[in-house]
């Protein structure tokens, strides 16, 4: 499938600027973002103007549109990372394409500039496997198939609620891991995606992702908040809950996710040790959410996915609310994201 | 970090703790393109099929070999476990090994290059995946956070991180891959291929990675470049019956990775799967294949639920212990979905017990192969 087979009407590209300058990004990503609509959402705490080039079909949301959106007191729920997440709720496509804003594109082993977009949502579009692992990676993808021993009823696969891309050069290890190896960089580039299988818990990266918002968009939660949230991925752990929450949901309504291909190239930012300064509450956090998830059980009733996330935050609260404060803002947060996505998606 | 626990500079050899274990039916020439690699190892070669027949091994190997007249000797009526008429006679090998690790290959299996052209050491691989831990409770997304440059991700709990025992190491096929009979025959000519080419060279697929396949996920398990710590999981890995006499072919390692899965879950050990690649030189006939499959294509579709909802009682503290259970169970559960199941389960068992009497202290004497080259 080439890009010239997708269908870019049914793609938003939604970038949360936290860099104004967002010249060099978007013309290194120009070849693949040509042809489709994209939306960037300004981080309210930004006070520059945006920079953006000329020739993108682009919509552009800072703090006054969220105020106009959600009210002047919901807005603080997409600050910082979380800024990308209003482009969620106010998007109207069947899938989303989001890439942090210090990414570029990747080269493949051969030399050629990598399409995420496009593989992206070939991800999207093809079956995941998550009832059992084929060795073989995706049978779907030209030249592969499932391999002997693999059951035949499953076979034609599940929806797939989510593509999680990977990234060379910088990867997205936590501070200590990369204050410790400075000078690592990931020059692995693995040819493959996989569905990551049903219960498996994994950490989902906010830096290149795509998902089928008609699908599971509002198990997107911006809802994990650490009180030392900064501008670099090494002080934030957003998106990692959010993965737990989506990947729980998913097994749940019997979605797959994927990880794999693409890959971007990330750019040199930040001080891994700097950041490691910071006290690093999100590893206790971490600590904590793990057997919670292991064991969250969601109720057979909840066959949507607005309710999912409802009986979701109710279990964090009981569950977790005691544990930190950081949990019972979670909780609410998640509850007022459904609200929000009800209201905003309700008139549409 | 992770490297903290990874394998010592350079891998270590093991070789007087690894046997390889080839079933064969024909001859071992291939072992000539391998003698790099496997020379300096002790093989224990599983002659099915005539046993009058002699296997011809290429010089200055150092290896066992039993046919079967010495599987009947060996064990006794137990013998009825073991396999005849098909690679899964192999298991015997498992049994009569003394060594911690087994590698098993098959016969018409060559060694592999990676896509810089260089030959890939097969068994150093296995080795590795096999010293460094597993990830069974957590997904890394950069998959094996032990190998060289790579690590845990952000939101990766450090609790996990030390990880949990490797007790199989899975390695993939380049060139023929391993489907089933009626993918072979609705795609005859097809490699494992995809956008990786070489110049000069048949389209590969090479995916540079080892990952741990999560705890409560079952995957098919391929016994063609396979590799186990036979002091932990040993006693689980038996290819069932199969081939001569038998309803079913071409099961006996899928049967043996289903219960492996199950019993490594419960112990809390890994699997691992991906590299080493090695290169897959026969495709076999896929009618006859369909003809050895045809009942184990129905009958998975019973097993696989089966497996995946099995718990093994807290009680079940040994493998031993473990695959008893799962006979039980099988005799139980399976049994209903055909009478083969019930065999089997019977063969389970007899299996184990003969385990047990071979690595028993005294069980060791009984064992003298057909031939022995030291």
């Amino acid at each position: 499938m080439s890009s010239a087979e997708i269908n870019k009407n049914e793609v938003d590209i939604v970038i949360g600027a936290l860099n104004a300058d967002l010249t060099q990004f978007l013309t290194s990503w120009r070849p693949f973002f040509s042809g489709f609509h994209l939306i960037v959402v300004k981080d309210p705490e930004l006070k520059e103007e945006l920079n953006i080039p000329e020739g993108f079909d682009v919509d552009v949301y800072s703090k006054t549109d969220m105020e106009k959106v959600v009210g002047a007191s919901n807005a603080t729920m997409f600050s910082g990372y979380s800024c990308r997440y209003f482009g969620y709720l106010i998007s109207k496509k069947k899938y989303i394409v989001s890439i942090d804003d210090d990414c570029v594109p990747a080269k493949d082993p051969k030399g050629f500039l990598v399409d995420a977009v496009t593989q992206h949502v070939i991800n999207l579009e093809n079956p995941a496997t998550p009832l059992f692992f084929n060795t073989l990676y995706d049978p779907y993808c030209e030249g592969a198939d499932f391999v002997r021993g693999y059951p035949f009823s499953l076979r034609s696969g599940v929806p797939c609620a989510a593509s999680c891309g990977l990234w060379l050069n910088l990867a997205d290890l936590d501070a200590p891991t990369q204050a410790l190896k400075t000078e690592q960089r990931n020059t692995s580039y693995v040819d493959a995606v996989m569905t990551v299988p049903a219960k498996a818990m994994l950490p989902i990266s906010g830096i290149n992702i795509a998902f089928n918002r008609e699908l599971v968009g509002p198990a997107l939660v911006p809802a994990l908040r650490l009180a030392g949230e900064g501008k670099v991925r090494w002080e934030t752990l957003e998106d990692v809950w959010c993965g737990m929450c989506l990947k729980h949901i998913s097994d749940h309504l019997g979605y797959g996710v994927k990880t794999g291909l693409p890959y971007v190239w990330r750019n040199e930012r930040g001080d891994a040790v700097e950041s490691l300064r910071k006290k690093w509450e999100g590893m206790k956090l971490m600590e904590k959410s793990v057997p919670f998830f292991e064991s969250l059980k969601l109720p057979e009733t909840a066959l949507k996915v607005e309710d999912c996330v409802i009986e979701l935050a109710k279990a964090v609260k009981e569950q977790l609310g005691s544990d930190d404060p950081a949990f019972t803002q979670a909780a609410d947060a998640m509850v007022k994201w459904i609200q929000l996505w009800n209201s905003v998606n309700s008139s549409a | 970090m992770a490297q903290l626990y990874s394998s010592v500079k350079p891998t270590p050899m093991l070789k007087d703790e690894l046997d390889i274990v080839i079933p064969t039916i024909r001859n071992l020439d291939f072992l000539e393109m391998w003698r790099p690699f496997f020379e300096q190892y002790h093989l224990i070669i599983v002659q099915d099929g005539d046993p009058s027949k002699v296997i011809n091994i290429p010089e200055g190997f150092d290896y066992e070999l039993y046919n079967r007249n010495d599987i009947n000797r060996i064990l006794g009526p137990k013998a009825s476990c073991i396999s005849f008429k098909d690679s899964a006679c192999r298991c015997f090998g498992y049994m009569v090994s003394k060594k911690k690790y087994i590698y098993t290959i098959d016969d018409d299996c060559f060694v592999a290059k990676d896509p810089t052209g260089k030959e890939i050491n097969a068994l150093e691989q296995h080795i590795k995946n096999l010293l460094s831990p597993s990830t069974p409770h957590f997904f890394n997304t950069l998959y094996d956070p032990y190998r060289d440059g790579a690590d845990f991700v952000r939101g990766y709990p450090f609790s996990m991180r030390e990880g949990a025992i490797t007790a199989v190491s899975h390695g993939l096929w380049l060139n023929i891959p391993d489907y089933d009979a009626p993918t072979q025959l609705v795609k005859p000519l097809e490699k494992n291929s995809r956008k990786f080419d070489l110049p000069l060279r048949l389209p590969i697929l090479y995916v540079d990675a080892v990952m741990t396949i999560p705890k409560g996920t079952l995957f098919p398990m391929c016994g063609m470049n396979l590799a186990f710590d036979r002091e932990l999981i040993g006693p689980a890995m038996y290819f069932g019956l199969m081939g001569d006499g038998q309803p079913i072919g071409r099961y006996d390692d899928m049967w043996a990775g289903w219960c492996v899965k199950v019993i490594c879950d419960h112990m809390g050990w890994g699997v691992k799967t991906g590299l080493p690649y090695i290169w897959h030189s026969k495709a076999s006939n896929p009618f006859v294949n369909l003809k050895k499959e045809y009942n184990g294509i129905f009958w998975q579709e019973e097993a696989i639920p089966f497996f995946q909802s099995v718990t093994l009682p807290k009680e079940c503290t040994s493998v031993q212990q473990c695959y008893l259970e799962l006979a039980k169970l099988v005799k139980e559960k399976l049994g209903k979905v055909d009478p083969y199941f019930i065999t089997l389960a019977t063969g389970m068992v007899t299996w184990i017990e003969a385990w047990e009497e071979l690595n028993s202290e005294e069980g060791t004497e009984a064992k003298a192969p057909n031939g022995k080259n030291e």
